[in-house]
Parts: structure tokens; C-alpha cells; sequence
């Protein structure tokens, strides 16, 4: 950082810039565990854990439908907002495109993530229009997309057409990389892009930062606000075709607990829950350390090292989230005392 | 969200001349009225369109329903009041359903039947109260923020939970004790007439209503709730005010969970308590308490939870697929909200 | 602007308030806390919309429907309260809103050019990616400034540009103003500290209680012309019995020792020192920043903060208010709002919020004695509200203060912190307040007042203790005190050949003083005697 130099006006005091330093160690810190992970991974099980069918179909490609949730959840997380019917729109999205399936290819992907695009249409509006609480509105939308996923799949999983060439989306691959994986990484960098080298992106962060200064300084905050919904909305739309598309069927009572999940990925890889800071990046860090946990205790077990039943699963999460988020807030407490 | 207009800090609205307005006792006692007044409706409906509606059957069946989603919503409630929310409570609802079996194996299990019986009842709140306060500590002393601190025990509890009885399901009636019917009397035994837990659930809203209103400790909630930094200033003991919370939260899922396990007769760790944390948070936030913290209202919590149930029990009852039923519940749920910031603004 | 009626649910704010500025003008609106100043430039930027009267801009009458539209049609503002976001970087936070785009893409280097041009406009020279945060509030305020001129702003609004500046920043500030008016730009300029007015402004205009009183050129106004009109009194009155409702300043007779602070260190505090006595009124003062509010905050025990704290003699150690109450201590915040009222709580609710276990028995509220309590402090204390049942934010700022006070009082306590008092009050509450707080004082309450008007300082306070970052330079008794000391003091923290100024003579200018950006203004005392205003070359 250049130096100051301020002829007439003095004193420049160093004010702590406490969140943004805490968010940043907190990227470094789930940086670091992922990479120590890896390391971990590869010294301990060897060849079969860093193989192309490892790396590309079991852990990336099964991943997919969280780091798609978890990339619009940072926006609407980063606006100091916070959305829980992803995961049942990402349900209702793998119903409908099950459903469409029949149609083909396309109108199947496009009309589940026209549903998701209007499912977050609607939790947006309600939000930046009647000034609701997130938290209520789209605990609302978790509901209405369940009961419509129920409704569209007549209560019982919907089998897709395999006829028209939908579950090529599964199938298809771009060298060594699966479809659905390609596309994400895509994704992501547009989110990068969005979020850091546009005015909309700028927009975000501003409103989370402080929402009342924004809004006096003109940005439109409403739209901006509806836009984000209606991103994360449709961003899960997609993750339901992903989800159609690999398990060959639309079921309404999946997805249970994905978009906590995602919020799990947003704030272990760094995204400050009360918004204004945060990057996409991060979540993607979050999204394969939380990933990679379990591709890790799955190779323990082929190795024999415990009989894990897999009850253990969701204390496992648990414990693990518990960890990381107690680090984090650590790290952040000793910062703020030596800074 | 833009606050209704309030002028900024630094400078007042001018002369003081008051306008007529409502006072703060009036207004929560709209919102109340207003959802009596959609119970009402309600309730007039399936009486005229319903076929035995007024029959104890149907009476004790959704009040049955309801019972457990109040006494947990009522723990929820006070969380909510200090800002926070507990996203555990089902996880804890099947810990405690859990427990409870392991001591009901045998009569003699330890020494007198009574004790036995004691202990299925007493562990399993201890328990789940001392998780509550495993959520508090993350909250106060952890300085976690309550969605990701709660967020912790609803993975990890369920997986207690699991681990605990290896995922099996448990039938009370093949554990061997004779306590059983003694146990679950807490879910099915009558009390002229009224099924017991309906009389638990009563009596946990109206402890509640008192202790929000007439204690200083239900002031001391309200105040944490509405001004954290205003209540430590005067004196108010905001970090222990919300461990507290916190423990009654978990004190009333383990009680509820003792309560389901009960009526079941049975106790399955995948099940107990699913979804429950929604239908709570549901409860409260149709009842008019706002998920911002700093009022309350336990009465509305249960009247709350009643017009959901009585939704749900009337889209059934005519037949309605259970889609489509969530779908209005869901719609119910933003119009109440909705209704509620018209009133408070 | 004419006619400008605004209603808020529970207080009317502005009843016929009306506003001309020519091009070029440097115009000033005056008025006490609570006269409507700000809600009146709200009304103007956007941020309000107005329940009555006009707004014509440039020949057009205008509606503004929000504050992008006042922005694009060539109205800025820059707010008191820094409304910028803090985890963006400065030149983000000049343009937001309005980020330069290439090819739809935001233009980082493009912005940064052109902010880093704009603050050297403004003599500013910092790194422009540097998040605001880091910077202090005087450079927090240039990039306000720099955001409000770089806006093809065809009139600037400035709401009290000057409360966290020091004498050389105040300068800069001017100039920049002085720049603006070449350049045709119209500055409406609110602020308190009447004798900047008469270095920069043309016009003022004198609001009181919503209403606009007077307009007219600064040049032959007087201070005390101008004070009296603000609160509508006599100017003869003003001369006399001052500008506030205190009555004896210096005559407590102050008693023992309640606290004693020494060092203080923490958070902004550098080695600050303050003493209060039973029956004292000490003034804190300060600049923005200087670390008033964290002293005040210390001796209560709100925050922890490293040295020495002694009270009635005996070290103490507190962790938390509760010590601080226990010990019959008692802090009135800057921020009702932020950490004082419980918003949705009825006033007897917040009234008795710390008096709580003393009323409970058991742990149940004893209703009864809680209603007479409250009962009687309404009365006492002449609370205007609808009942003690009424949600203390339908209350003014006046009657919300005075039940916030009340909080207090329950407790009989024997040290009262009040930290910015009479913010956001209206004339007439302001001075019952004031008056209130002398009666304690008079009855032995020890008081650590905080102001950052430098009436209540010097008229108020029996000994006057200056901050200036975090520590304590200088401490006068109320005989040497006067405006023109503290702001020196503020200002310029101990140098020597101010302080050597100080025995000389109150309204002489200290000899020695460094030439450089010498700022007449300040030295007004002589003339508000006279009641004439200054000239630049007045010593």
C-alpha cells in the first residue's frame, strides 16, 4: 500500500479494519486446511485418491449441486441476507426438469431454472418491497417449493425421460472434466467477475456494508436485492437439474438441510454472516474443504481404519462445522486484541 | 430493511406535538386479536363444512398435533425475544427421545420401579438442557452468531442421537419394563377426559406467559432482545440472560421429545423432532413475535401454531393433496407476517 | 423552497419552513438542536419526500422521489454522520453509484485515476484503494466531499462538515468551499459553530421548532443577534444569563472524591485523566475522536480499559455496568438510539429498566411500586408523553432523554456520566435539561458531562477537562474558561506556546502562536461582547 502523504490534513490513525483483516485470515484459514487436507489425502491413500475418476466424479462432480447453492448464497449472504429454500427449489427445479425431460434437453434446463429464477423472483420481492425478513420469507419458500415439488411429482420420485438425451448433461464430458463440473467452474468465474469487476458486484457489498449509506448514496438497493434473490433462486434451479440429471430421477424428498449446508461452505471459507465482506472465492474453498471431509472419511473406511457406521455422518458434520467455526472465531478474537 | 421512518440520530423531529397513536399494549393486542380472529374463522369453517369437527376425537387429535409443536415453539419464543434462534430443537427432541427408553428396560433396573421411571423422565432433560447450554455458551462466550451456533447441535444432535441407538428404532413396548404404561401416560394418559399432554402444553404457555410478563427475569429477555447494547449499559445481564434462554429452549425440546416418543411409542432417532424447527419458527412468526427479537408474545406463539395446525387440518380433512397444503401453509405464513408489519410501523 | 411542511408519526418537524440560495452562494442554515435543519436538507436530497410546499431548483419545481434523483439533477450531500460504507475502498465509496465502466465491466484503474484526482483537488493525497475504515474521520470526510463535488453538483450541502476537524483541516475545508462558489456551485452549510459562518457563508437562514425565522446576510449579523434568534430569546437576555439553562456555573461546592481516573489506555484512550467530585459539574471536551465517549465509557466500566480507577479513594476493578451501578454510578450514552432506549419497551418499561432488582421481590416486579416510581418521575421531570404505557420511540428526543435520565435517578445515584446530554433536543427541552442537571449538581450529584457544544462546556460545567487523542491536555477551572481556550485546547493539545497564551489575558491572541493557517475565525470572543462580528485581522 502506497505510503500516505497528506500535507494539510494530519494524523492518518491506523483504525483497525477489523472485519475485513478477520474475514481475510478466515479465507487463509480454511485455505490452508484444504490444502492440508489434500496433502493429507494424497500421502495417505495414495494414487487412487488424487485419480481422475476420484478427483472429477466422486468428489467434484457429487459437489456440484452445493457449490451452485453455496455461489448464490454468498451473494444474498454477502447483502446481509440469508436464503433457506434453496434446497427445496433446487427439488421442486429436479421435479420439473424430470418432468420436461420428456421434451428434451433444453426446455428441460430451462424451464427448472425458470422456476428457480422465479422462485427467488418472489422471496426477493417480498423482501426488498415489503422490507420482510429474509430469514421468514424464504423459510416461506422452503415450504411453497416442498408442497409444489409434492404437487408436480404426484408424491412419488419422477422418473427422467432418457429418450430426448436429458441425462447427457450428466454424461457428457469436456476432457476429463464431466459436464455439470465444467459448467460450475464456469459459473464461478462469472461470479468472480460479477462480484468484483462489476457495478452490480459493488452494489452488493455496498448494501451489506451499511444498507442506509447505500441507499442515500442512489444505489437502486430494491433491484439490486431482487436480482440476488432471483440469481440464487435460479442457481439452484440449476443445481435440481444437475441433481435430476446424475440420479436419473426428480425425487421431492431430497435435499434435506442443503441450504444450511451451503451456508456451512459460505462462512467456513470466510463470508462474514452480517454481510458487506466476503468473496466468492472463499466459498469455493469452503465448498470442497466441507466436500472433501468426506471423501477423506470414506477412503478411511476403505481403509479400515474404524467401523464407521454411517450414522456417524451427521455428527461428523456437526463436529467438524463446531471446529472450524471456533477456530475462526479465535483467530478473529486474537486479532482484535493485537490489533 | 429501512426501519419505518424514525428521523435520523442527531436530529429530532421538532416540537414535540404529540399525535394520536396507539400504545404499545394496544397494538400487540390488535396483532393478537387479529390472529384470533383468523383462528376464529378457522374454526367456524370446519364446523360448518367439516363433518365431525366437534367431536372430542378430532378436538383431542389436533390438539395432540399441536402440543408438541407448542412446547417447543414456547422455548423457541424466548430465544427469538433475545435475537437469537435455535435451529437445534429437533435434533434435541430425538436425543431426549432417545434416552428416555434406556431406562425403562427392566423393572428392577435400578432398585425401585419408581426410580427407573424418574430417571427416563429426568435424564433426558438434563440432557438436552445442558446441550442448550452448550448452544448458549457457543452464542455468549464464543461470540457465534446463533444460526451457525445452533446450526452446530442440529447436525451433530441428530448424529448423537443416531449413534446412540445405532439408528435403530425402538417399540417402548419391547423394552420389558412395566413403567411403560406408567410412561407413557405423558403422551396418551387422559385427565378427564383431556389427553395429559395437552394439560403439559397448557400449562408451559401460561408459566411462560407469566414469567415474560411479571418477572424481572421475562424483562430482562425483552430488553436484550430489543437493545443489547442499551441493556448491558443499564444494568442488565445480557450474557447470562441468553444462556438461559438457550437452556429453557432445550429444557422444552427434551420435554417435548419425551412427549412424541410417548405417543408414538416408539422412539426413532431418524424422526423424532424432524422438521420441527421449522414448524416452530413457523408458530412464532404467524403468532406476531418478530424474529428480530425484543417483543414477544407466548399467547400469540399458541395461537399461532394452532392456526397453522388448523390449516393443515382443514386442507386434509377436505381432502387437499399434502402439496398443495404446504403451499398455502407457506402463503399463511408471509400474509401473517405481512399483516404484522403493517401493524407495527 | 417553500412552505416545506414534514409530519413523522408523534412530532410535526418542520411547519413552513422555507430556503433561497442563489448560485455561487455560500449559505448557511442555523438553528438549535430539534429546529429541523436536517430533515429540511433530507427533504431536499430525496431522502424524505415532504408533506407540503414546493421545490423549485434552477426555474423547475422538482419532486424527488429518492436520493438518486436529487443526485442526478445536481443535489449532493454530505452527511454528519459519515454515510459511506466502510469496508469499500475510498475511491469506490466517491463513486459509488456511479462506478466508470469499460465494456460493461467495472473500470478499477479509470476509478482510481479519477478519484486519486479528485481528493488532490482537494489537496488530499492518499492511497484511494485503501478501505475507508482506515482512514481517520477527517480524511472519512474529505472522500464525502470529494464523492458530493465529483458529481456535477450543482448545489453541495454540508451537515456539520466541521465537528471532527481541527483548525488546519477547517481551513483546507474552506478553501475547497471558496473553490466550489468560483465554480458557480451553490453550499448550503450547516453547523454550530457560529463563528465559522462569518469566514465562509453569505447568507444564513435561522430555523426554530420547523419553522423558518430570518434570512439574511451574514455580514451584519452579531452572534449574540444570531443566538437569540435561534432560540428566541432577547438578545439583552442572552447577554446576561447565557445561551443554556444553566444557572450556576462554577458555584457547586464540590465534596469528596468519587472517581479518579488516571492513564487510561485502550481503545482510542492514550493516557487520559479525569477526576469528579460529589457535587461538581466537570465538562469533557474534545474533537471527534478524541476519546471522550471511551473515558466516559471506562469509568462506568462499559468497556475495559487499562489504569488506574479509583473510586471514593479505593481501587476498583469492574467488569461490567453492574459493578459500575452497584457502586451507584450511572451512564446517560451519546446514542439514544444505538445503546440507550429499548425502541418497542413502554417508557415505564425503559424508566425502571436498571432499578429492576431493587423493585422485584422474588424475582416478580412489583408492579405497584414500579407505577408509582414512574408516576413520579414523569411528573418531576415534566415527561410529555400519552402515558407511561406508550413505546418510548414515539417519545421526542427531549422526553426520551429525560426518561433515560429518570433510568438513572431511580437509583439515587451519586455519579451521573451524561455523554452528549442535550443531542438532539429541542430548545426548550434542551434548557430544562440543562437546568435539571444543575439541580443535581446542587444537591451533591457528582456529574461528567460530555458536550461537544461549547456553550454547555463553559457555561455549565464547574471544571473543564480537554481530550485530545486520548489524553488529557488541559484542564481549567471555570474562571479560565471560555470557548476560545477549550477549542485551542481541542485543537491544539499542549503545545507550548499555546498554553503560555493562556496566562495572558482570555481574549488576547496568544503570542508565539506558529503563523501557518492561522484561523481567525475562532477568535470571536472580543466581538461577541461588542456585537460586531470579527474581522480577519482582529487580534
Amino acid at each position: 500500500m502506497a505510503s500516505v502523504a497528506v500535507p494539510s490534513l494530519a494524523h492518518d490513525s491506523q483504525m483497525s479494519s477489523r472485519a475485513r483483516v478477520v474475514s481475510a485470515i478466515q479465507r487463509q484459514g480454511a485455505f490452508i486446511a484444504l490444502a492440508a487436507l489434500i496433502i493429507f489425502g494424497v500421502v495417505r491413500y495414495g494414487p487412487s485418491f488424487y485419480s481422475v475418476y476420484n478427483i472429477f466424479d466422486a468428489f467434484l462432480n457429487n459437489n456440484t449441486y452445493y457449490a451452485l447453492i453455496a455461489l448464490g448464497m454468498t451473494f444474498v449472504i454477502i447483502t446481509g441476507g440469508i436464503d433457506l429454500s434453496v434446497g427445496s427449489v433446487a427439488v421442486l427445479a429436479a421435479v420439473a426438469a424430470a418432468r420436461l425431460s420428456v421434451y428434451g434437453f433444453g426446455p428441460a434446463l430451462a424451464g427448472a431454472v425458470l422456476i428457480g429464477l422465479v422462485a427467488g423472483l418472489i422471496n426477493g420481492g417480498l423482501i426488498a418491497r415489503f422490507g420482510l425478513q429474509p430469514f421468514v420469507v424464504t423459510l416461506a419458500m422452503l415450504l411453497a417449493a416442498r408442497g409444489a415439488a409434492l404437487t408436480l411429482s404426484g408424491n412419488a420420485p419422477v422418473m427422467v425421460d432418457f429418450a430426448q438425451g436429458f441425462t447427457q448433461l450428466g454424461t457428457m464430458r469436456v476432457g476429463p472434466l464431466p459436464m455439470p463440473v465444467l459448467i460450475t467452474a464456469v459459473l464461478y468465474l462469472l461470479g468472480v467477475l460479477l462480484l468484483n469487476r462489476t457495478r452490480f458486484g459493488r452494489h452488493v457489498l455496498a448494501i451489506g456494508g451499511n444498507e442506509e449509506g447505500a441507499r442515500l448514496a442512489g444505489i437502486p438497493v430494491g433491484r439490486t436485492l431482487v436480482a440476488v434473490y432471483s440469481m440464487s433462486g435460479a442457481l439452484a434451479g440449476l443445481a435440481g437439474v444437475f441433481l435430476a440429471a446424475l440420479s436419473f430421477s426428480g425425487s421431492p424428498t431430497g435435499a434435506i438441510g442443503w441450504e444450511l449446508s451451503a451456508i456451512a461452505a459460505v462462512v467456513v471459507g470466510g463470508t462474514l454472516l452480517t454481510g458487506g465482506v466476503g468473496s466468492v472465492g472463499s466459498t469455493l474453498v469452503g465448498v470442497l474443504l466441507l466436500g472433501l471431509i468426506f471423501v477423506t472419511l470414506n477412503f478411511e473406511r476403505g481403509q479400515g481404519t474404524f467401523q464407521l457406521n454411517p450414522f456417524w455422518e451427521n455428527f461428523i458434520r456437526g463436529a467438524f462445522l463446531l471446529i472450524v467455526v471456533v477456530f475462526q472465531s479465535r483467530l478473529a478474537r486474537r486479532l482484535d486484541v493485537s490489533g | 430493511m429501512s426501519e419505518p421512518v424514525i428521523p435520523a440520530v442527531g436530529e429530532q423531529a421538532g416540537p414535540s406535538r404529540l399525535l394520536d397513536f396507539s400504545t404499545p399494549r394496544l397494538s400487540d393486542f390488535l396483532r393478537t386479536y387479529s390472529s384470533l380472529v383468523a383462528l376464529a374463522a378457522l374454526v367456524i369453517f370446519n364446523i360448518v363444512f367439516t363433518p365431525n369437527f366437534l367431536s372430542v376425537g378430532t378436538f383431542n387429535a389436533n390438539m395432540t398435533q399441536v402440543a408438541t409443536i407448542v412446547i417447543v415453539a414456547v422455548g423457541m419464543t424466548f430465544v427469538i425475544a433475545t435475537g437469537g434462534i435455535d435451529l437445534s430443537v429437533g435434533s434435541l427432541m430425538a436425543i431426549a427421545g432417545v434416552l428416555a427408553p434406556m431406562f425403562l428396560l427392566d423393572a428392577q433396573q435400578f432398585g425401585a420401579p419408581a426410580v427407573g421411571l424418574a430417571l427416563a423422565i429426568v435424564v433426558p432433560l438434563i440432557a438436552t438442557t445442558v446441550l442448550g447450554a452448550f448452544n448458549g455458551t457457543l452464542v455468549t462466550v464464543v461470540g457465534l452468531q446463533p444460526i451457525i451456533a445452533t446450526l452446530v447441535l442440529y447436525l451433530g444432535g441428530r448424529g448423537i442421537a443416531q449413534l446412540l441407538v445405532s439408528g435403530e428404532l425402538r417399540e417402548l413396548r419391547n423394552l420389558g419394563s412395566p413403567l411403560i404404561w406408567t410412561f407413557e401416560f405423558i403422551g396418551l394418559g387422559q385427565v378427564f377426559g383431556i389427553r395429559f399432554q395437552i394439560i403439559i402444553m397448557l400449562v408451559v404457555v401460561v408459566v411462560a406467559m407469566w414469567v415474560l410478563r411479571a418477572t424481572t427475569f421475562g424483562r430482562y429477555v425483552l430488553a436484550t432482545g430489543g437493545n443489547p447494547a442499551a441493556a448491558r449499559l443499564a444494568g442488565v445481564p445480557v450474557n447470562q440472560v441468553k444462556m438461559a434462554v438457550y437452556c429453557i429452549s432445550g429444557f422444552l425440546a427434551g420435554l417435548a421429545g419425551l412427549v412424541v416418543v410417548a405417543i408414538n411409542r416408539s422412539s426413532d432417532p431418524h424422526r423424532v423432532g424432524e422438521y420441527m424447527e421449522l414448524d416452530a419458527i413457523a408458530a412464532v412468526a404467524v403468532g406476531g413475535t418478530p424474529l428480530m427479537g425484543g417483543r414477544a408474545t407466548i399467547l400469540g406463539t399458541f395461537i399461532g401454531a394452532m392456526i397453522i395446525q388448523f390449516l393443515r387440518f382443514t386442507l386434509i380433512a377436505h381432502n387437499i393433496p399434502d402439496g398443495i397444503t404446504r403451499i398455502v401453509i407457506a402463503g399463511a405464513i408471509v400474509v401473517a407476517v405481512l399483516a404484522q408489519r403493517q401493524r407495527s410501523s | 423552497m417553500e412552505g416545506i411542511e414534514k409530519a413523522f408519526p408523534g412530532v410535526v418537524a418542520l411547519d413552513g419552513a422555507s430556503l433561497r440560495v442563489k448560485p455561487g452562494e455560500v449559505h448557511a442554515i442555523i438553528g438549535q438542536n430539534g429546529a429541523g435543519k436536517s430533515t429540511f436538507i433530507k427533504i431536499l436530497n430525496g431522502a424524505y419526500r415532504r408533506d407540503a410546499g414546493t421545490i423549485v431548483l434552477e426555474g423547475q419545481p422538482v419532486d424527488f422521489h429518492n436520493p438518486q434523483e436529487a443526485q442526478l439533477a445536481g443535489v449532493s450531500t454530505i452527511y454528519q454522520e459519515i454515510n459511506l460504507v466502510p469496508y469499500r475502498s475510498a475511491a469506490e465509496n466517491i463513486f459509488m453509484g456511479r462506478e466508470p465502466r469499460r465494456w460493461g465491466l467495472l473500470d478499477r484503474e479509470r476509478m482510481n485515476r479519477d478519484a486519486t484526482a479528485v481528493l488532490d483537488r482537494l489537496g488530499v493525497h492518499i492511497d484511494v484503494r485503501r478501505p475507508l475504515s482506515t482512514l481517520n474521520i477527517a480524511l472519512q470526510q474529505m472522500v464525502a466531499i470529494a464523492r458530493a463535488i465529483s458529481t456535477d453538483a450543482r448545489i453541495v450541502i454540508m451537515d456539520e462538515p466541521t465537528s471532527s476537524l481541527d483548525e488546519r483541516e477547517v481551513e483546507v475545508l474552506f478553501d475547497v468551499i471558496r473553490g466550489l462558489k468560483a465554480r458557480g456551485i451553490a453550499v448550503i452549510y450547516i453547523s454550530h459553530r457560529l463563528d465559522e459562518l462569518y469566514a465562509v457563508c453569505d447568507r444564513v437562514t435561522i430555523m426554530r421548532d420547523g419553522k423558518t425565522i430570518d434570512e439574511r446576510p451574514i455580514a451584519g449579523a452579531s452572534k449574540v443577534e444570531l443566538v437569540a434568534r435561534m432560540l428566541g430569546k432577547e438578545i439583552g437576555e442572552v447577554r446576561r444569563s447565557g445561551a443554556t439553562g444553566f444557572q450556576h456555573p462554577g458555584e457547586h461546592a464540590a465534596g469528596e472524591v468519587l472517581v479518579e481516573a488516571k492513564d487510561l489506555r485502550g481503545d482510542r484512550l492514550d493516557g487520559a485523566n479525569v477526576t469528579v467530585r460529589s457535587g461538581e459539574i466537570v465538562g469533557l471536551a474534545g474533537l471527534l475522536g478524541s476519546g471522550r465517549t471511551e473515558v466516559a465509557r471506562a469509568v462506568f466500566g462499559a468497556d475495559p480499559a487499562h489504569g488506574e480507577l479509583r473510586v471514593r479513594g479505593k481501587p476498583a476493578r469492574w467488569k461490567s455496568p453492574r459493578d459500575a451501578i452497584r457502586a451507584g454510578f450511572g451512564l446517560c450514552s451519546e446514542d439514544r438510539k444505538a445503546d440507550g432506549i429499548i425502541p418497542y419497551m413502554s417508557v415505564r418499561e425503559n424508566l425502571t429498566l436498571a432499578a429492576l432488582p431493587a423493585l422485584s421481590r422474588n424475582g416478580i416486579v412489583d408492579r405497584a411500586e414500579q407505577r408509582q416510581i414512574v408516576d413520579r418521575f414523569i411528573d418531576r421531570l415534566g415527561i410529555k408523553t400519552a402515558g407511561p404505557e406508550q413505546a418510548i420511540r414515539e417519545l421526542s428526543g427531549g422526553n426520551q432523554q429525560k426518561v433515560l435520565l429518570a433510568r438513572w435517578l431511580c437509583l439515587n445515584p451519586s455519579l451521573l456520566v451524561l455523554d452528549e446530554p442535550t443531542r438532539g433536543i429541542d430548545v426548550g427541552a434542551k434548557a430544562e435539561i440543562q437546568g435539571l442537571i444543575d439541580e443535581l449538581a446542587d444537591n451533591g450529584l457528582g456529574v461528567l458531562m460530555i458536550s461537544s457544544e461549547l456553550e454547555e462546556i463553559t457555561e455549565g460545567a464547574d471544571r473543564v477537562v480537554v481530550l485530545r487523542e486520548g489524553r488529557t491536555v488541559a484542564e481549567f477551572d471555570h474562571a479560565e474558561v471560555s470557548q476560545d481556550t477549550v477549542m485551542h485546547a481541542m485543537a491544539h493539545g499542549d503545545d507550548e506556546s499555546w498554553s503560555r497564551g493562556v496566562e495572558e489575558s482570555r481574549s488576547s491572541r496568544p503570542a508565539g502562536q506558529p503563523a501557518s493557517q492561522p484561523v481567525e475565525a475562532t477568535h470571536a470572543n472580543a466581538s461577541l461582547v461588542a456585537g460586531t462580528p470579527p474581522s480577519p485581522d482582529e487580534s
